[in-house]
């Protein structure tokens, strides 16, 4: 394991807004096909962590290794080809509301060139029953569709390249818990299909137990902790102990008077 | 009592808008001229922002075409001079009212949607999951967008306008003002020059390139949420007609200033 190089490395990741600190020195390696979750409270820079790695937001300092290549500073030409390994299920599932949903699940095969229409549109309604839905959701526009169909639209789109790399933005937040418990499911088996190396983030304990192989905990802008799934309930941490247990006494103060 | 530092302020964020504005511009620009195109993309906009705007514009300088012809024949009549009316409402139309009116109406319908459906993509994420989808926002949202403004705006809009505007004075002055419809169609003919078409034509182009950089500028970078859509397509509308009327004035100078 030890000679391996991690698919992903961040090393003193920094990001902040003006004089907010968002990412204060962010540390954390994933191995090839290894499940990590990062947890952590709202606001506290999960998304911000997932933006920077993909360049969607520029950031301060530190350094972000992609199969061991430097991502700061890199051409716009190199990032685009790098890019192409990823795929990623925002929290709000992020559709193009003025295309159906086939052509959203097509739309990384048709922009990369890797396919005619035609064939796009049959790998799109081949991605849409791995997840569960039948081809004539394929006609459908992504508003007619509920949360949990939204996020599973999201997710055959996110695999339908077959990245290397999956990101999943709080894929449960807003779903009933019997959706949650199915997306989380999908989740597992289409990372394990595409063989991908997967980054969740959420603040669902139930994600986490289904999902994780690792688990890192983000708190005030660093990773205060990261372990295996099976130390997370003694983990020698009160904030993990207050975390998973939803306490609100404890080191983990909310920043409700703030502001 | 910092009177002077609030005028240096504000002159100081004017120009840092102007300056963003521009790369945006040059950005845009670019991004259009080279590969990959979307021409399916390209289309789509080409028939929301032509097709789609024929009915107001139509409609607006119908009517004031005809307004035109009743105060020129009104003021005319002093110096018993009705006999100019074609040549001034046909004048007045092509190098002013269509041009402006058009840009005015599509900045309220265009620039607005624009700014409203590229915040909404922005807040909802779908622009970073553009990228994710090795895609790059600027080639897929905002060039053909600026290119379909650019087409759809000199080759139908103006001309649209321009047309309708000088029907509305003819249609008044034939049926209301007791004008020979022959008499009046050659006098607009014959005192119409190539110049005032050029002029009408070099608007368009301007004030379309207005119309989609101040939408798209102001959508793409939205901030916030519903509240940051509303405040983005305000901007949009708000400084595309600002644009547009110093534009105008702009070119008039450089057709017409002897
Ligand atoms: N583009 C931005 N501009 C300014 N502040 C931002 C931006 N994006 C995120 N933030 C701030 O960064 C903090 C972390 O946000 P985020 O990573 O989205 O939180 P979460 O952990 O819930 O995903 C929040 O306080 C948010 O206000
Ligand atoms: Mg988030």
């Amino acid at each position: 394991m030890t000679d391996m190089v991690p698919k992903i490395s961040l090393k003193g990741l920094r990001k902040t807004f003006g004089p907010k600190v968002v990412l204060d020195s962010v540390d954390l390696e994933v191995m090839p096909g290894e499940s990590m979750v990062i947890i952590g409270g709202s606001g506290s820079g999960k998304s911000v962590t997932l933006k920077c790695i993909l360049g969607l937001l520029i950031a301060d300092g530190g350094s972000i290794k992609i199969d061991g290549q430097e991502m700061i500073g890199i051409s716009n030409s190199d990032r685009r080809e790098i890019l192409t390994k990823f795929g990623m299920l925002f929290q709000g599932a992020a559709l193009f509301d003025s295309l159906p949903v086939w052509e959203n699940v097509a739309f990384g095969l048709l922009a990369q060139r890797l396919y005619n229409r035609t064939d796009a549109k049959e790998i799109a309604i081949e991605k849409l029953r791995r997840v569960g839905l039948s081809p004539d959701v394929g006609s459908l526009s992504p508003a007619e569709l509920s949360g949990g169909m939204q996020k599973r639209v999201g997710l055959a789109r996110a695999i339908a390249a077959n990245p290397d790399i999956i990101f999943f933005d709080e894929p449960t937040t807003g779903l009933d818990p019997i959706m949650s418990d199915v997306i989380n499911e999908l989740i597992v088996e289409c990372v394990k299909d595409v063989g991908a190396t997967a980054v969740t983030i959420t603040h669902d304990m139930s994600s986490v137990r289904k999902i994780a192989d690792n688990v890192a905990m983000i708190y005030h802008g660093n990773i205060i902790w990261t372990g295996p799934k099976n130390k997370i309930d003694h983990s020698g941490s009160d904030y993990i102990d207050q975390f998973i247990n939803g306490k609100a006494e404890g080191p983990i103060k909310m920043e409700i008077l703030k502001g | 009592m910092n009177f002077l530092a609030v005028i240096g302020r504000v002159a100081i964020s004017f120009l840092q808008a102007a300056g963003k504005i521009g790369l945006f511009a040059v950005s845009g620009i670019t991004h259009m001229l080279t590969p990959p195109y979307y021409p399916r993309e390209l289309f789509r906009q080409m028939i929301n922002i032509g097709y789609y705007s024929l009915p107001v514009v139509g409609l607006t300088t119908l009517f004031t075409g005809a307004a035109l012809a009743v105060n020129i024949y009104e003021g005319s009549s002093r110096f018993n001079a009705e006999s100019t009316l074609p040549t001034i409402v046909v004048i007045g139309i092509v190098r002013e009212l269509g041009p402006t009116l058009c840009g005015l109406i599509v900045a309220g319908r265009v620039s607005a949607s624009m700014a409203a459906e590229l915040g909404t993509m922005r807040v909802t994420e779908q622009i970073d999951a553009l990228v994710t989808l090795s895609t790059d926002p600027f080639k897929y949202l905002i060039a053909p967008r600026i290119l379909a403004t650019l087409i759809m705006m000199p080759l139908m809009l103006v001309v649209v306008a321009d047309t309708i505007g000088v029907l509305g004075g003819y249609l008044l002055a034939t049926s209301k003002l007791g004008f020979n419809s022959g008499n009046y169609m050659k006098s607009t003919i014959d005192f119409l020059e190539t110049i005032d078409v050029m002029a009408s034509l070099t608007k368009a182009t301007v004030f379309g390139f207005f119309i989609a950089l101040m939408g798209c500028y102001h959508g793409f970078n939205t901030r916030g949420g519903a509240q940051g859509v509303g405040i983005s397509t305000t901007n949009a509308v708000v400084s595309a007609c600002i644009m547009i009327l110093l534009s105008n004035y702009v070119v008039t100078e450089m057709f017409f200033s002897s």
